[in-house]
């Protein structure tokens, strides 16, 4: 059922140069990439929940930490936003590390509030310090200036192309590093306390520290996912901290499958396609987001991509 | 002086409402294991209803009678659906669905309804009571009453009926109160409507106060929650305890340090037990069984 590391990313790396000769107009260039920039997120949350089990409500709050890193470090620091963005990653780490060291000796549901707590925090105090965040209406974010290198290398692309590629491209190497933690000690390790935290212990895991270390990895991820969205966008809001945006970077990576990248990936391309295809979407989007959220849980714990799988090859759920 | 007391006022005025999510919190997770992070909608669930009850035509009581019952069959539904349907699922699984409930709600109520706030009239009108330099409203004391009559009769009920001593055995070992003929299913739903109702009870009572909307309910789940775990998860006088101690917290902090962060007092609570005092004002440390 599980694909090897090379036939996930060669699939991964098809769908991502094929799929532009079926776009329809250049408005999906924008759609891809906001697409690639979830799957970055969502590939964060399954090292944390697929591979460690553990569960984070507010893995927006690091998106937001590093989006507004690209908005402030170049103004303030006077940095290119490409130093920028790592700086944000730096700090999602060191926050991650901050605020799981209390929480992650403890199970999901202190987890998942405390997470929830920390993202209402971090949309708190970006709307609210409005000398320095620009509050509720956003902050403009500086050209990350590497399409115009390109087209110095007489590479001339849209801002939409060069958006899909470039996001396109992170996601693959963040999907390969992820892939190659599956199987190294620290992955196993992982996987081992996600079945059982005290056999995982009795073999010589330390439990705390390796759920910490997947907390700070999803954290970068998410933060990076944040960096790129602040960077084509060119705009932030504090509406990426926001609860319902922590909520769905989790459905996306539950609704596919949280035990695996592709089904993760899978999971991002249907919540984010179909607000694009259905325009009554708008309306009813929490009620779908909520259901999708339940159905999913209860009839399809391993996700949608490993149940097809299933179906498919005949061995039914 | 008059100042603290006002602060002290209002402080157990929200407190109370806390202290009864947390109760809500609490009896759920008593009977199943289960937080259920839905809870916060059945506040919202109780102002909404009995405002468009009300606006209706429906006499004020009738209306509240009404929003009461509506939430709690809507938690007894929930748990038929959902929860005993994944019965066993991993915690992990049954966070995503209670969330999922939560935004579900959530998301009917805006259409439903609207996406305005709402309020109806107090109960006994909104002539200010003076106290010791300080003002309270008579709905405040309407909230607070309603937190200490709820929680004294949980008491009386979990000590001195049938029933509550059945909810209290199903508690404490499952497969044991199985075992001497209690029927846990029914235990599981009377505990989901029970505190839907009461949860129900809180928003009617908070809402002619801090007015109501689809969304009040994500961060009084938030808020239950952290009065829950001070004081104890799993503990009912440590959530009554734990709210108004939130509560206090929440109201000092907006006085005299920012009112913008008052709402991360609850989160920080959260940290500090965590960190300090794991098992709460209240609670005792738990084992797990391989």
């Amino acid at each position: 059922m599980r694909l090897s590391k090379q036939a996930t990313l060669l699939v991964l790396a098809a769908l991502i140069v094929v799929a532009p000769i079926f776009f329809p107009s250049g408005y999906y260039f924008r759609v891809g990439s906001l697409l690639f920039v979830n799957s970055l997120a969502v590939v964060g949350v399954v090292i944390l929940t697929g591979y460690a089990g553990q569960i984070s409500l507010g893995h927006a709050g690091f998106a937001a930490i590093g989006a507004y890193a690209c908005a402030l470090a170049p103004v303030h620091l006077h940095v290119h936003p490409s130093i920028a963005a790592i700086i944000g990653a730096v700090l999602s780490a060191v926050v991650a590390y901050l605020v799981g060291r209390p929480i992650l000796r403890l199970k999901g549901y202190y987890l998942a509030v405390a997470s929830l707590g920390f993202g209402i925090l971090v949309s708190m105090v970006l709307a609210n310090e409005i000398a320095i965040t620009g509050g509720p209406d956003g902050i403009k974010v500086p050209e990350l200036g590497l399409r115009a290198v390109l087209a110095d290398w007489g590479l001339e692309l849209t801002n939409a192309q060069f958006w899909y590629a470039f996001s396109g491209l992170v996601l693959l190497v963040g999907s390969w590093l992820a892939l190659n933690l599956y199987n190294s000690p620290t992955g196993r390790a992982l996987r081992g306390l996600h079945e059982s935290e005290i056999a995982a212990r009795t073999v010589g895991v330390d439990v705390a520290q390796a759920k910490l270390v997947a907390f700070m990895i999803s954290a970068v991820y998410a933060s990076v996912s944040g960096s790129l969205l602040a960077l084509q966008n060119r705009l932030i809001t504090p509406d990426i901290a926001g609860y319902m945006h922590s909520i769905e970077i989790v459905t996306m990576a539950v609704l596919g499958g949280v035990g695996s990248v592709l089904g993760a990936i899978f999971g991002a391309s249907i919540l984010t396609l179909l607000p694009q295809l259905l325009t009554v979407f708008q309306e009813y989007e929490q009620v779908m987001l909520g259901l999708v959220m339940m159905l999913a849980m209860i009839f399809m714990p391993r996700g949608l991509l490993p149940s097809i799988v299933g179906l498919v090859r005949g061995r039914g759920e | 002086m008059p100042e603290l007391m006002q602060f002290l006022l209002s402080g157990a005025t929200v407190g109370a409402v806390y202290a009864l999510v947390a109760l809500g919190f609490t009896i759920v997770y008593n009977a199943s294991n289960v937080v259920n992070f839905a809870q916060g909608e059945f506040v919202m669930l109780g102002g909404m209803i009995t405002v468009f009850a009300f606006q209706a035509g429906l006499p004020l009581p009738l209306a509240v009678l009404i929003a009461i019952l509506a939430a709690a069959v809507i938690g007894v539904g929930f748990n038929k659906l959902t929860i005993e349907v994944a019965r066993g699922a991993p915690v992990v699984s049954l966070i995503i669905i209670t969330v999922g409930a939560s935004i579900f709600i959530q998301g009917v109520a805006q259409v439903v309804f609207d996406k305005q706030l709402h309020r109806f009239p107090s109960f006994s009108g909104d002539d200010p009571i003076r106290i010791l330099g300080a003002t309270i409203l008579p709905q405040s004391l309407w909230v607070i009453v309603g937190a200490i009559v709820v929680f004294i009769g949980l008491w009386a009920f979990f000590t001195r009926t049938l029933v509550g001593r059945a909810v209290l055995a199903t508690s404490n070992n499952r497969i044991a109160a199985q075992l001497v003929g209690i029927n846990t299913t029914f235990i599981m739903a009377f505990s989901f409507g029970l505190s839907a109702a009461i949860g129900a009870l809180a928003g009617v009572l908070i809402t002619p106060i801090t007015l109501t909307s689809y969304q009040v309910g994500i961060s009084l789940a938030l808020k239950g929650f952290a009065a829950a775990m001070l004081g104890g998860m799993g503990n009912p006088m440590g959530a009554l305890v734990g709210g108004i101690l939130l509560g206090l917290l929440e109201s000092l902090t907006a006085g005299y340090i920012s009112s913008q962060y008052k709402d991360a007092v609850a989160f920080i609570v959260i940290l500090t037990v965590l960190f300090a005092f794991p098992q709460g004002l209240f609670g005792r440390s738990s084992m797990e069984r391989v």
